[in-house]
């Protein structure tokens, strides 16, 4: 990026509410079903319908409004918004325009120079989904109207973004809250998470903004990263070229990697918007605010200092670990069994999360359960088995995730810390390997590895590597 | 057998039924035979055809002391509520095909107490009009005189019940629709206080005005259907969840309700004015009350004059929106001319709407627009605040309102229709109410030197049509 400039980016992203119910009526959100199966006369627009707000939408989004910091207001409204597609079977969307329920909130990022940044969000508002139009080449258009009427949340940020980076952890962090609360799940692929940037460039240190453009259809995190790069690459070129930029809406296409203008004709909306006859003011009560607040769960941030100051875990594992809610569950649980904090860090971000990548599997179907990754550690911090065979328990836990006691007791892994027991095995292994020995009293002290190999191997790896070290370290000297 | 004058409502026409003198049947086949004989009123787009089979059903209910408290009460509904599987057309060419997939909760609840539906009655497109010339199945004749209209835009239901036709008759009312054809064909007709009744089912016109209530041909019986039709829906987040009385008319022990004469009424600034008959048959009716020792107050209303222009600009809005679903693209009437996108839209809306529709379609597509929302829209949202204010200011003086419920008496076909504002003037005395929300009622005060029926509008507070039903009551016995 030509260091003249800077990027002013803004973020609208959608989240689909995990609600089981559409927002206006009674039918079902499930994902796959059959086309035009989980409709009604009243998500399909037939005459005379009304609609009816589905009270979990408006929980949902108050507690993404108070986890993202916003003013929830006491009344909003429901707004027409109004423009004509055959997947919107009214021809006008229900959104809200003027008093949407949340605004004026913010987020915390977490730059990669270790600086934080706060990223303002205007307003959170409910809305319902379209459909979808199949356009196939044996017919014309077709229609599916099972997502019309699906719960939406529009959550607008402030300009406050300034680099492809920013709007990538500003999004991961939006996803992050959003699974916390457990209202969306995020999965950008499938659309229930989605995502439109207002883009403008300006020299640095101008105060005004230059004039935007709009690119939609990213869907996936990376790609939003690269719409943006390529975006502000094209704007700064053309300002080089004293050239113009027009205000319009482009298109991703992740295939070439280029952003494409929309044609004018499809952009060109007045959306008449004006409040729902139809929807009452939705009033926020104390009370159920209250009760909301009450199913609010700890958050990310709150999380992660939670982590750093209890467990003494560094930052970056405490980053880890509270990725997600599940993987911070499975860590805590954990600790149920074993308070070894840093041992428990260091097992789920080396063993359990290498597994979890590898086999691409959700921490809640990892085959381990945390009880029983807290016994193994447990099992070596009372010297009962070795780092080494826990490693080889953890295999077998694996597998089975049967008890790691009961493997070590059937395997007969316990470690040998009886000294004498070890003892006489280093004496068998010296008087079997006299010439290493030698060698290692003429000096050669990199043979006392193979001697404690030859040890481990006797032991069948069962030897407490400590006492090995120190009984042959007694014996060989006493050979000087 | 029953002449269908021989009962003046319906618990007068149980007892006949009750004690054999009548058959429901026999009711039904009159009725039928009625329509037949009064094509030319053309009130019905459509008379079902199982129609004998409801009433033998419900005949058998009755016998039996099972019937609900419908049983028997033969019923027409204004074409723009919808009855499953039956056709629901508004009156359009782009709905001229459509068959309901669900029935509205007012009709439903009608089903539930034995009313027996006979068909679904003509009015002007989407409700739009106040002559009933603005139908895609052709105009409906008043009864009195077939030269005149029958007003609008539940022309067909007022004809229906006016004509004995049918016992009563669902209408429905944005801006006078009820009570300005009651008025002009001479019945009762009650537009309830907005989310006294579900509006679920009712194909919407203007949703922040729209009601549904009934034409009768007594005040029992309007009470009667309102005592079914009321009530919170959970389908309609406007309705109101407020208890529902029993309406019973006992207007022996009913206090003397202080009358208010808006004055801007009575002589309004409105080019065309009032009848002049009109005017003495309601002065009439005041110095009756008079003499019957009623307190009448002379009250203001005074922003009556913006009624129209306000009325006019949210209606429009709220009904270029509500009917942009018709598009030809899921159900409906759907142009075979086009041969893209943009061409179906336009050249199915083109061809299915007439041109009261569409004047109004661009009239609200223009309020709502970018640049003009705030001149129009908005502003005319603050005029509606200020007539709100200005009943509920009046309603702490008195408890009825009386007025006319018309400017003029039918009129003739094709007279207005080539004007629309002198047709929009038609419902000045009755979009008020729909503005504020409160429920209006005409009640029919004799015939002019011509024979053609005079109205008299009373309103009252909302959710108080026990006091306008009991207040018509007890202005009939004092007649
Ligand atoms: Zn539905």
């Amino acid at each position: 990026m030509n260091e003249k400039y800077e990027a002013v980016i803004g973020l609208e992203v959608h989240a689909q509410l995990l609600t089981d119910t559409k927002i206006f009526c009674g039918c079902s959100t499930k994902f796959g079903s059959a086309p035009n199966t989980n409709v009604c006369p009243v998500c399909l627009g037939q005459p005379g319908v009304l609609p009816v707000l589905n009270k979990k939408v408006v929980e949902y989004t108050v507690l993404m409004g108070l986890a993202t910091n916003c003013t929830v207001n006491r009344k909003s409204i429901f707004a027409r918004k109004h423009y004509f597609y055959p997947d919107l079977p009214k021809n006008y969307q229900i959104s809200q325009y003027e008093e949407p329920i949340c605004e004026y909130g913010h987020i915390t990022i977490d730059l990669k120079d270790g600086t934080k940044k706060k990223i303002g969000i205007t307003r959170i508002h409910m809305e319902e989904d379209a459909g979808k139009s199949i356009h196939d080449q044996d017919f014309d258009t077709l229609i599916d109207l099972n997502r019309t009427g699906t719960p939406l949340m529009e959550i607008v940020s402030e300009p406050d973004i300034r680099t492809p980076e920013e709007a990538y952890l500003y999004l991961t962090k939006l996803k992050q809250i959003l699974t916390y609360l457990g209202i969306c799940d995020g999965n950008m692929e499938e659309g229930s998470l989605r995502c439109d940037a207002n883009i403008s460039v300006r020299l640095k240190g101008e105060t005004k903004f230059g004039t935007k453009t709009e690119v939609k259809n990213m869907n996936s995190f990376r790609n939003v990263e690269r719409a943006l790069a390529f975006e502000i690459e094209r704007q700064i070129d053309l300002l080089e070229d004293g050239k113009e930029i027009i205000q319009q809406t482009l298109l991703w296409d992740a295939d070439s990697n280029v952003a494409q203008p929309m044609r004018s004709k499809e952009e060109a909306h007045d959306y008449r918007y004006f409040p729902d006859p139809d929807l009452m003011p939705v009033v926020i009560e104390d009370k159920m605010l209250d009760e909301i607040k009450k199913q609010m769960p700890e958050l990310p941030d709150a999380k992660k200092n939670r982590f750093i100051e209890k467990f003494a875990l560094p930052s970056y594992d405490a980053e880890i670990l509270t990725s997600s809610r599940e993987l911070a569950d499975y860590y805590e649980k954990i600790l149920t069994v074993t308070s070894d904090y840093k041992s428990a860090s260091n097992w789920v971000m080396t063993e359990v999360l290498k597994v979890v990548n590898e086999e691409k599997i959700d921490i809640t179907d990892f085959p381990v359960s945390p009880e029983n990754l807290g016994k193994l550690i447990e099992l070596i911090n009372n010297k009962t088995i070795s780092g080494k065979i826990a490693k080889d328990v953890f295999t077998e836990m694996l597998k089975s995730n049967r008890d790691p006691e009961t493997i070590v007791k059937e395997k007969n892994l316990v470690q040998i810390t009886d000294s004498s027991e070890i003892e006489s095995i280093v004496e068998k292994i010296l008087s079997n390997n006299q010439k290493q020995v030698e060698e290692f009293l003429s000096g050669k002290e990199k043979v006392l590895g193979f001697l404690v190999g030859q040890i481990m191997r006797e032991t069948k790896g069962k030897a407490n590597p400590q006492i090995v070290n120190d009984i042959l370290r007694d014996k060989l000297s006493s050979l000087k | 057998m029953l002449k269908l004058t021989q009962y003046r409502n319906h618990s007068e026409k149980i007892e006949l039924i009750k004690s054999g003198k009548i058959s429901l049947r026999k009711n039904v086949e009159e009725f039928l035979h009625e329509i037949e004989d009064k094509k030319e009123l053309n009130a019905f787009n459509f008379v079902f055809d199982d129609v004998l089979l409801q009433a033998d059903k419900v005949e058998e209910k009755i016998k039996k002391g099972s019937a609900g408290k419908l049983g028997g009460m033969v019923i027409s509904i204004k074409d723009v509520l919808s009855i499953k599987s039956r056709p629901m057309t508004c009156s359009s060419k782009i709905l001229k095909n459509y068959e309901a997939v669900y029935t509205a909760t007012a009709v439903q609840k009608l089903l539930d107490e034995d009313a027996i539906i006979i068909g679904k009655t003509n009015c002007d497109e989407f409700a739009m009009g106040s002559s009933n010339e603005n139908s895609a199945f052709g105009i409906v004749r008043n009864p009195h005189d077939t030269e005149r209209v029958p007003g609008g835009s539940s022309g067909g239901s007022a004809v229906s019940v006016a004509a004995d036709l049918c016992d009563a008759s669902l209408g429905t009312d944005t801006g006078g629709s009820i009570r300005q054809p009651a008025a002009f064909c001479g019945v009762y007709g009650l537009k309830p206080t907005y989310g006294r009744v579900s509006r679920y089912g009712l194909t919407a016109f203007a949703s922040s005005f729209d009601t549904i209530g009934p034409f009768a041909k007594s005040i029992e019986d309007i009470a009667l259907i309102m005592s079914v039709i009321s009530g919170k829906d959970p389908k309609d987040s406007t309705s109101h969840d407020i208890e529902v009385p029993a309406f019973t008319l006992n207007v022996d022990n009913v206090e003397k309700y202080r009358v208010g004469i808006p004055k801007e009424y009575l002589n309004p600034s409105s080019e065309g004015g009032l009848d002049q008959e009109i005017k003495e048959a309601i002065e009439n009716q005041i110095d009756l009350l008079k003499e019957n020792g009623y307190e009448i107050k002379e009250i203001s209303l005074p922003h009556t004059e913006y009624a129209i222009a306000t009325y006019y600009i949210l209606t429009t809005a709220e009904a270029s929106s509500n009917l942009s679903r018709y598009d030809g693209a899921h159900y409906g009437y759907r142009s075979d001319k086009a041969n893209n996108l943009f061409d179906m839209y336009t050249e199915s809306r083109t061809e299915g709407f007439g041109k009261e529709v569409k004047r109004r379609i661009m009239l609200g597509t223009y309020v709502l627009s970018a640049g003009y929302y705030d001149a129009y829209y908005r502003k005319a949202q603050k005029v509606r605040r200020l007539l709100k204010e200005d009943f509920d200011k009046a309603f702490q003086q008195v408890d009825i309102m009386l007025t006319p419920t018309t400017p003029t008496v039918a009129f003739k076909i094709g007279e207005k229709s080539a004007d629309p504002l002198q047709m929009y003037l038609s419902d000045i005395f009755t979009t008020p109410a729909n503005l504020a929300g409160i429920p209006g009622i005409n009640i029919p005060v004799g015939k002019n030197s011509e024979g053609l029926p005079i109205g008299l509008q009373l309103m009252a507070n909302h959710f108080e049509e026990l006091k306008l039903l009991r207040f018509a009551k007890k202005l009939e016995t004092i007649q």
